[in-house]
């Protein structure tokens, strides 16, 4: 009785692309933006994340 | 440059950071009212809107979009206009925002303790609210998308990021999910059907968890824990990295949240294999929010906001290993409908969101009124209630959830079930709800605690709302790439391109889920028996939705041995044609109840719902007095009708023209059946119980399951 609920996806023609598609596209984007992110200039990195601390105010109350 | 003079708007902070404390209050309130329900189910009896199934969408709700929600607008309204160096775009759409967001709220605890509901959860207000929050929403973003427009700091910090691709993704959620046929000013219907419905809301369902509760929050925490410790993030280079693979990652896990149920499998090892790739970026993100106090553990003991934030991230790590250990097959065959799911949940929103929340109040509050927090020991008190009432409230759960799903599965020798009534599962983890309740109790005394150290704090501290600052405005460079710009850096100033991008990464990972399920109705294989339900049933299933009946019983049965033997033949996709919408349930506080038609007589229905315990003896079912009182509503049921014909459902214009004569056919019969229970005629022999909703509401339990079987079979 199983297969009675389990194929309803199969008869849609060609329904593996989907998946097929999101994994393609998964990895071609994740190997992208390693790539990319690797190449980032560690001046650049260090600018920006310090973006939060800039500003007048105190952040150490607590020291 | 010279210099520009402008001031930061604090004030539209200060009222998020108000309200998120009394919504909080209010939340986690609720939550314990119906942690008590557990306890003791009698003791709201007979007020309709303080019973279970109501309270409890009210509970997510006030949690996740009053409490949760106003912490996230307070805390990008105040580090977006720090990080881009400008005030807010517009404060009219600051108030707009705000005050549209807060009568929302106040219409949602109206609207569900009334019964008014769509069911679906976290997704439960109806059709004029939903439109209220879609135009709420927008004028968020035109506010957002506008301060980055005119902000005078080059790059977009990663907080920012997270921030954007909340903005657009819960836009698409929302509306994709709400999408329902009005009936009436309060009314509606969803447009899909069945395992149709069920994809989408669990599309939506899981991906709301992710973008409404995870997303905007690890923007919070790239830029308040930084600012907390004094010190830049761990690595900017694994935020960019988290950032990405999340937000492809996670639009795509959906479809775990129904495995083991009707779906195919192939959608349930995509789910699976996502979800457990989750576990990377998600790990990733934990590790640089500790990292970033690398150097100075010691101020996590002096510092309160430290130890919540550090208690918010290990939680944040801990669901987002559970999440995908979930997906798996085997563990998720206990996870599925029992409180397992519960304590998961609570470890995301106690300690994950609750604590990100308390943190960021804290620092705020001295901030906002510029002077020293009132109390750091009642801080420290209520970091200590809260991370005792997280292990107070979870650890129980986890153990009832693993105690009751394998008391669902134990056999006898002999191939009956060892615990063949579901009651024998339910009062064995009484315990566990009373540490639960007292669990929960702690927690919201901590916060208690919160609401009256910034309300103190608040006294004793200036009045000033706005905060002058100066910053050199930007320069006008090319849109285009610099010779020597890195791709990703030029990338980061680009907002709009960026938004765009985040949008299309959101949308294909949406389209690829969702473009099957479009194709999804005419691919489910037509069981001929099944048909539309009858005037009275389809009454009776809007009964059943008023009342939150779905909050506690599934209408999904698996194909496993123990659940056919104990509740019938396992579900099929076929049978859920015409539900609109589908109402299989996600926890099982009380049976499930797909087959529960022609299992006991009208009169076992009747007074089990008039008082649950008089069938069984220590039910914690609440009982539902106000049904036999109440009387049927049918002024909408031939339009109700029409609506499900537009959806669908095969309906004649006879049927349609016939439904009240139908439908009072059908509740005569059923008084018939219930008179024949002397019990009945002496104490009910006077009123006239065909015109009450109860009758409805038993034509349609009734009703359940039973199409198929009728001894037909798929025509596949």
């Amino acid at each position: 009785m199983l297969r009675f609920i389990k194929h309803h996806f199969d008869s849609i023609d060609n329904v593996e692309i989907y998946p097929i598609i999101s994994l393609l596209l998964f990895f071609a984007v994740f190997i992208t933006m390693l790539f990319y992110v690797s190449k980032i200039p560690k001046k650049n990195l260090e600018e920006i994340s310090n973006l939060p601390l800039e500003g007048e105010e105190n952040n150490n109350d607590y020291e | 440059m010279e210099k520009e003079q402008f001031y930061y708007d604090n004030k539209i902070v200060k009222m998020f950071l108000i309200a998120t404390i009394v919504w909080g209050v209010v939340g986690m309130l609720v939550g314990l009212l119906v942690a008590f329900l557990f306890i003791f189910p009698n003791y709201m009896e007979g007020i309709s809107w303080l019973s279970f199934g109501r309270l409890r969408p009210l509970h997510t709700n006030a949690v996740i979009f009053a409490f949760v929600g106003n912490s996230i607008f307070m805390g990008i309204y105040y580090s977006m206009q720090r990080l881009l160096k400008a005030r807010m775009f517009s404060d009219v759409l600051s108030k707009i925002h705000f005050w549209g967001w807060q009568l929302i709220i106040v219409a949602a605890a109206i609207t569900l303790p009334l019964g008014l509901t769509s069911s679906k959860e976290y997704a439960e207000l109806e059709w004029p609210i939903d439109i209220a929050i879609t135009l709420i929403w927008v004028v968020m973003g035109i506010n957002m998308i506008g301060t980055i427009l005119k902000r005078r700091q080059r790059h977009i910090y990663v907080a920012i990021w997270f921030y954007l691709a909340t903005l657009v993704t819960v836009a698409i959620l929302h509306i994709f999910n709400n999408l329902e046929l009005p009936v009436s000013a309060f009314k509606s219907y969803s447009i899909y059907a069945g395992v149709q419905d069920a994809m989408v809301q669990w599309w939506y369902g899981h991906n709301a968890v992710a973008f409404f509760l995870t997303t905007p929050v690890l923007g919070l925490m790239y830029y308040f824990v930084p600012k907390v410790a004094n010190r830049p993030v761990y690595s900017y280079r694994l935020s960019i990295v988290h950032f990405w693979s999340l937000i492809f990652l996670y639009i795509w896990a959906g479809p775990h949240h129904l495995l083991y149920t009707a779906l195919p499998e192939w959608a349930q090892n995509l789910g699976t294999v996502f979800s457990v790739m989750l576990i990377f970026p998600s790990w990733g993100g934990m590790i640089n929010g500790l990292l970033t106090l690398r150097g100075a553990w010691d101020k996590v003991r002096e510092n309160p906001i430290l130890k919540f934030f550090v208690v918010a991230i290990t939680g944040y790590g801990m669901s987002t290993f559970e999440g995908p250990m979930l997906s798996f097959k085997s563990l998720n065959a206990i996870g599925h409908y029992t409180d397992w799911i519960i304590a998961h949940v609570h470890i995301g929103a106690l300690a994950w969101n609750g604590f990100m929340a308390a943190g960021i109040v804290y620092w705020l509050a001295s901030k906002l009124w510029k002077t020293e927090l009132f109390s750091k020991k009642l801080a420290n008190t209520h970091f200590w209630l809260g991370t005792l009432g997280i292990l107070f409230y979870a650890i129980p759960l986890y153990v009832a959830g693993f105690t009751q799903a394998s008391m669902w599965k134990q056999f006898n020798p002999d191939g009956t079930l060892v615990y063949g009534n579901f009651l024998e599962t339910v009062t064995q983890i009484m315990p566990m709800y009373m540490m639960r309740a007292f669990g929960g109790t702690l927690y919201l005394t901590g916060f208690i605690l919160l609401a009256y150290n910034v309300y103190k704090t608040a006294k004793a501290g200036s009045t000033v709302t706005d905060e002058l600052v100066e910053a050199a405005p930007l320069k006008q460079i090319s849109p285009s790439r610099a010779p020597n710009e890195k791709w990703h850096s030029w990338l980061e100033r680009r907002t709009v391109l960026f938004t765009i991008l985040t949008t299309v990464a959101v949308l294909i990972g949406g389209a690829v889920e969702i473009i099957p399920l479009l194709t999804v109705p005419s691919n489910i294989p037509v069981i001929s028996s099944v048909k539309p339900y009858t005037p009275l049933e389809l009454e009776g299933r809007d009964i059943y939705i008023r009342e939150g009946c779905n909050n506690c019983h599934s209408q999904m049965i698996r194909p496993f041995r123990s659940e056919v033997e104990r509740y019938g033949e396992y579900s099929k996709a076929g049978e859920f044609v015409y539900d609109h919408p589908f109402l299989w349930g996600s926890r099982r506080t009380g049976p499930d109840v797909h087959r529960i038609g022609g299992k006991y007589n009208d009169n076992w229905h009747f007074n089990h719902m008039y008082d649950p315990r008089l069938t069984s003896p220590g039910s914690i079912m609440p009982s539902y007095p106000w049904l036999l009182t109440n009387d049927l509503d049918i002024s909408d049921t031939e339009a109700k009708m029409n609506a499900m014909v537009t959806l669908g459902v095969p309906y004649t214009q006879f049927e349609i023209d016939k439904a009240l004569f139908l439908l009072r056919n059908q509740a005569e019969e059923i008084e018939k059946n219930l008179r024949q229970d002397p019990e009945f005629v002496k104490n009910y022999g006077e009123s006239n119980m065909q015109n009450k909703e109860i009758v409805a509401l038993i034509a349609y339990l009734q009703r359940l399951g039973t199409d198929i079987k009728k001894g037909e079979t798929a025509q596949n």
